[in-house]
């Protein structure tokens, strides 16, 4: 079965099953690999993509569900070739430790703050609730979005963009 | 983990989704959000023939308020009843118990109407819309017709609905009178299905409750009417004394099971302390307080 979808800003599709799911078809046949399966039954988040702006399990979403709609994969999260508030983030709070998780913590994220610009970190723990870390670094992980979250604030005071970092700068 | 393989169909209009169920309802699952359906599928527990898609059907999402009715269209998603802001104190229960489903993931994806028509005994709106009196809309390519709350759930995940059916919304009535609700729940994590869940609501008249509705979650074959509770309550002023014999004949009407989530006295015990706060909190709410 054909499906287009819009990924990261550009018109994808493919030809597949309607039983493929949707983080299948993006790892496989998309080789969007940065999207993670972790325990594949709806219950860890690590494969969280945003579809049209909202956080979902991919791993609990049909590809041919997402015909005509628009997704974002953490790999839509780089801004120009700069990392974005949310990565910057996690790599100044170290948010991550073995980072299997951080792709779909990200995501969240970065959808929250795009609801909420200034979340408390009860609201933080809430958006990521369906999110788990095995490592149990979340109270990084609340930090890591704390400063993106700021980040933002910042650039919208000084009226421009965040500050850009190169993406595998800072290393 | 991939689902058998099926046929699937995503109709653009409801006339043609129910002309697809005519032909091949046996065999076919319908979905909304596919959060209930898409696990058993991929588990193999469901293989349907044909996955029929309402996700695209047009004018099913949102609540409507018109002739006494309160209207939740099937695509009305958990996250739009957790963030209305419209439905206020009279439907306070709606927002809560949706605040309570599965994790924020789920609950961008799945809808009211489908966890109902999945029914799960462990489901939550199933308790709501029992406590609710709610109706659900039920069309086929025969014509519309209306199912109690009370008439739907038949056992673990069995309805009354119809193979050729879709509930396209669910209508509950906005009663004149002050009223309040809440929705108790306890789970041992995020995301977990409830130990135990109770859902009540109350219309009052002056110091007196005019009508109880009371639904039990996961504490039996099905989401559970707690009939003799809601007759101790009507007509009665709540005291103390009232409240405790409503919760008493709500845990007696219980039937849970021993589990890894606690032992079936334990759970009995839970519905009757719940039962006593969510009246408390319903009662409150109905009077303006702040409970």
């Amino acid at each position: 079965m054909k499906v287009t979808m819009r990924i990261n800003g550009t018109e994808r599709g493919g030809d597949v099953e309607p039983r493929v799911l949707l983080v299948d078809f993006l790892r496989t046949n998309l080789l969007l690999t940065g999207t993670h399966v972790g325990c594949d039954t709806s219950g860890c988040g690590a494969c969280t993509v945003l579809l049209d702006g909202e956080p979902v399990k991919s791993c609990t979403m049909l590809a041919v569900q997402v015909e005509g709609r628009d997704i974002k994969t953490v790999e839509g999260l780089l801004q120009g070739g700069a990392l974005s508030p949310i990565q910057v983030g996690f790599h100044e709070e170290h948010g991550l430790q073995c980072g299997f998780c951080t792709p779909g913590m990200m995501m969240v994220g970065s959808a929250l703050l795009e609801r909420n610009p200034d979340p408390t970190d009860e609201q933080i723990r809430w958006a990521i609730s369906g999110n788990l870390c095995r490592c149990t670094g979340y109270m990084n992980i609340v930090k890591a979005i704390k400063h993106a979250a700021k980040m933002n604030q910042e650039a919208a005071k000084a009226g421009s963009h965040a500050e850009a970092v190169p993406a595998g700068g800072g290393e | 983990m991939f689902p058998a393989a099926f046929d699937y169909a995503a109709p653009a209009t409801l006339a043609e989704a129910l002309s697809v169920l005519k032909q091949r309802g046996d065999d076919a699952k319908v979905m909304a959000g596919g959060q209930s359906l898409i696990p058993l599928l991929k588990l193999r527990f469901a293989q349907p023939a044909l996955v029929l898609d309402i996700g695209r059907l047009p004018g099913l999402a949102g609540v409507k308020r018109d002739n006494g009715h309160l209207t939740i269209g099937a695509l009305t998603r958990h996250v739009d009843l957790e963030r209305d802001t419209e439905l206020g104190k009279t439907f306070s229960i709606l927002p809560e118990a949706a605040h309570w489903i599965a994790d924020p993931l789920v609950r961008n994806r799945g809808t009211m109407a489908g966890s109902v028509c999945h029914a799960d005994p462990s489901g939550d709106w199933g308790s709501v819309i029992l406590a609710l009196n709610a109706e659900l809309v039920a069309q086929s390519s025969a014509g519309e017709r209306m199912i109690k709350a009370a008439d739907f759930f038949k056992g673990p995940f069995a309805t009354t609905l119809r193979p050729d059916e879709i509930v396209t919304a669910i209508r509950i009535a906005v009663s004149s009178a002050a009223s309040g609700g809440s929705y108790q729940k306890l789970e041992r994590k995020v995301s977990d299905f409830a130990t135990v869940a109770v859902a009540v609501q109350v219309e009052m008249d002056g110091r007196k409750v005019a009508r109880a509705g009371i639904g039990l979650t996961a504490v039996g074959e099905t989401n559970i009417k707690a009939v003799a509770a809601e007759k101790v309550l009507a007509g009665q002023e709540p005291t103390d004394e009232v409240i405790a014999e409503a919760a008493r004949q709500a845990a007696a009407a219980a039937e849970p099971k021993d589990d890894i989530r606690g032992t079936a006295a334990y759970k009995k015990d839970v519905v009757r302390v719940f039962v006593q706060r969510g009246l408390k909190a319903a009662i409150g709410r109905a009077q303006g307080g702040k409970a």
